[in-house]
């Protein structure tokens, strides 16, 4: 058993922080949309205007990090490992295979979560961020009399918000059961909280190996240890 | 290390000031508080008019009133002359239509529906005597009714049916001596009875505002600001502020609340922000006919029934009249939800000898305005609809006689007979008759703008910003959060959710079988 640092605590508060306002925004959010009323809708105008600022300030943080850190490189999607990853998730964890890719405090997410993330962070959360700003300042108050945007109202800004918010429903609810697929039902989590994870030795040594060549023949090779 | 915490804690004070500052409330309208100083002291004229020695004699006629009024105040009887309470017409444009001279002269309603050939009936609330007929031309400034608005003493009243003629018992010279600026019990002598009964017309202006508690009228209220009419139709040289759009179409001499209390009067800028769109009135005045019935339909083709011969009157449970044999039946409401539209502050109006197609219902005004016109707010209004005579063959409304001053002079109300108080009626604006009459609904826009309720019975957000029949159910043109939605967004989200959930369930589940599995194997 290897006990491996991988979330630093800045990550780890920004992951939690982040989860608590996506779901507060969610529920807020599609209050809004009309989907129910829980809060009330004035409450939940209110707070959905309130959770959305700290977020936005989580995320100059956030951002702010990944930069100074060189963090953002985490996310540079690759085709490297794609396959071994997919193939593990549609085979290989149903014969408690290891995992083909190995979490390290240098390379944290597997290729499909690096797709994902990039994709979260680079298109959903900013289209969320600015359809999000526009819908609150398309009308303005200035000294004695409010303006509006000039965009013919709320309905493609309001389409957009939607759609990102369903992807983020879904995302979450996928988030949360892989959140189970680590070496054991509760390591990912626990990963998450205190920064380490416990992986067992026999999948450092196969993961070791991808990582290290990373070709088509290593993943081969993993394939066939899995068996 | 050092380094990045400063740098961190400078983004963070950035990340708080940032928004901060844009949130600043920016607002600089004058605070209620203000307007309420402002509005609560009440002047007191400092002429006492009893004892002037020009008034305090017998007079005979009322025009002798005026002679005396105006051997003081010259020139005010040729302003008063020159207003719309005087001429009642004015110059307007009409779009589609141009420039049309249209006012309570000329104009059909779906009430009692036109004043020509019923003049002596109609014309008690005309600002003047002797206006009984059509030809009527009033040039002689001696016939402004000087004492109906400035009657300060309660007692002055004008003739049932006589054209605008004080009534016998009124004593001219006690009330020559007690005359002031208008209240609500001068204006709402007419302005609360149009359409021949309490808040038959209007439905948010009736005789509950001659003393209205504050949660009737807050701005009206007797044991609140207790302001008058004239404090917001304020007038320059007898020119009211404000009309109706029964009888005008342009969007001009309008009262505004936005005067007072500005256009950001809320101190949450989301609340002011819907003030772009939504006129105050739509919030702040959440129902109306809130003390009594206003009516909603009037049924002419019902008119005429006789009992032994007689007319007779039916009235409900609650003592409304529901119906008339010299006017048909009606349907009335309380305590009423508006309807709401796009307006701009223009109608347009059907004026007499328009032709219309009676297989459809005849809007007699329309509010002009739409979303994408940055003039137009969302209004409440109360439509009410008629059933009212029309020509049959020409396709247009008749404008009946109804008034009658004896028995077989062809008025409808003595005579009941629509044949005859069509030829006369029709005949009085200059316009044939086919012969051949029918009903045809109609329909009439009055932009609710009084009762104004108080601010914790406003209109809440999730009455209009919700999915199931809110306020603003009808209203289109737009996308409103809360009501409405993208179909395929919504088939789009929920598709993808269940995706997911079924991907989760069945992959866990496979997952969770075989772990079973292999536990037992072990």
């Amino acid at each position: 058993m290897t006990r491996e640092y991988i979330y630093h605590r800045f990550e780890r508060f920004w992951h939690w922080v982040q989860a608590a306002l996506i779901i507060f925004l969610g529920v807020t959010g599609f209050e809004i949309h009309g989907l129910f009323t829980f809060f009330g809708y004035e409450q939940a105008v209110q707070y959905h205007e309130i959770a959305a600022w700290s977020f936005i300030i989580l995320i100059a943080f956030a951002i702010f990090w990944h930069f100074t850190k060189g963090e953002w490189r985490q996310y540079l999607p690759t085709w490297k490992n794609v396959r071994a990853q997919a193939e593990y998730y549609v085979f290989g964890i149903f014969r408690n295979a290891p995992h083909p890719t190995k979490k390290t405090v240098l390379s944290k997410l597997n290729p499909l979560q690096k797709f994902v993330y990039a994709g979260l962070k680079a298109l959903i959360i900013p289209t969320m961020v600015i359809t999000g700003l526009v819908y609150m300042f398309y009308r303005y108050p200035q000294r004695y009399e409010v303006l509006s945007l000039n965009i013919g109202g709320l309905q493609t800004v309001a389409v957009l918000h939607t759609i990102g918010a369903f992807l983020l429903v879904s995302f979450f609810v996928a988030h949360l059961y892989l959140i189970t697929t680590g070496h054991k039902v509760t390591s990912n989590l626990k990963a998450m909280i205190t920064g380490y994870e416990e992986i067992p030795d026999s999948e450092v040594m196969a993961a070791v190996e991808t990582v290290r060549t990373g070709s088509k023949e290593t993943v081969g090779e993993t394939k066939e240890v899995s068996r | 290390m050092r380094r990045i915490f400063l740098a961190l804690f400078i983004l963070g004070i950035f990340a708080v000031m940032v928004p901060t500052a844009l949130h600043k409330n920016s607002s600089e309208t004058p605070p209620l508080t203000m307007l309420k100083e402002q509005y609560a002291a009440k002047t007191k004229s400092s002429v006492d008019h009893s004892l002037f020695p020009e008034l305090k004699k017998n007079f005979n006629r009322p025009q002798d009133v005026t002679a005396a009024c105006i051997s003081c105040h010259n020139g005010r009887a040729q302003e008063v002359m020159h207003s719309t309470h005087w001429q009642w017409e004015r110059t307007e444009y009409i779009a589609g239509k141009g420039i049309r001279s249209i006012g309570k002269r000329n104009i059909l309603n779906n009430f009692c529906i036109g004043i020509t050939s019923n003049e002596p009936s109609c014309t008690r609330c005309h600002a003047g005597y002797g206006y009984s007929d059509t030809k009527a031309y009033f040039s002689d400034s001696l016939d402004v009714d000087c004492l109906a608005c400035h009657d300060n003493s309660g007692t002055y009243a004008k003739m049932n049916e006589g054209a605008g003629m004080p009534d016998t018992s009124v004593n001219l010279s006690y009330v020559a001596q007690h005359v002031g600026k208008p209240t609500r019990a001068n204006c709402g002598t007419c302005h609360f009875f149009g359409g021949g009964g309490n808040n038959v017309k209007h439905g948010d202006l009736e005789e509950a505002l001659f003393d209205p508690a504050r949660d009737v009228d807050v701005h009206m209220a007797t044991d609140g600001m207790n302001m008058q009419c004239v404090d917001c139709h304020t007038a320059q040289k007898h020119q009211m502020l404000g009309k109706m759009y029964s009888v005008s179409s342009m969007s001009r001499n309008r009262v505004q609340c936005e005067t007072c209390h500005g256009s950001m009067p809320h101190k949450d800028d989301v609340l002011n922000n819907h003030t772009l769109k939504i006129a105050c009135q739509t919030c702040h005045i959440p129902e109306y006919a809130r003390v009594n019935p206003t009516k909603l339909f009037w049924d002419w083709s019902k008119a005429g029934k006789l009992k032994n011969g007689k007319p007779f009157e039916l009235k409900d449970s609650s003592g409304t009249d529901v119906y008339m044999s010299i006017k048909g039946s009606f349907k009335w409401g309380k305590n009423l939800k508006p309807d709401y539209l796009w307006f701009n502050g223009t109608a347009t109006h059907y004026l007499l000898g328009d032709k219309f197609d009676p297989s459809k219902p005849l809007d007699v005004n329309r509010l002009l305005g739409s979303y994408d016109d940055p003039d137009s707010k969302i209004y409440p209004v109360k439509i009410h609809r008629a059933e009212q005579i029309y020509d049959t063959r020409y396709d247009y409304l008749i404008q009946p006689k109804l008034y009658s001053a004896k028995k077989g002079d062809g008025g409808f109300w003595g005579d009941f007979n629509w044949e005859r108080s069509a030829e006369i009626g029709m005949k009085a604006v200059g316009l044939p008759y086919s012969g051949h009459y029918g009903f045809t609904e109609t329909r009439m826009y009055w932009p609710i703008n009084h009762m104004v309720a108080s601010k914790e019975q406003a209109v809440k957000c999730n009455e209009c910003h919700t999915r199931n029949d809110g306020r603003l159910a009808e209203v289109a043109g737009f996308y409103m959060p809360g009501r409405d939605y993208n179909p395929w967004v919504e088939r789009f989200g929920f598709g993808l959710m269940a995706l997911t959930l079924g991907g989760v369930f069945i992959h866990g589940g496979v997952r969770l079988a075989l772990s079973r599995k292999r536990k037992r194997s072990v």
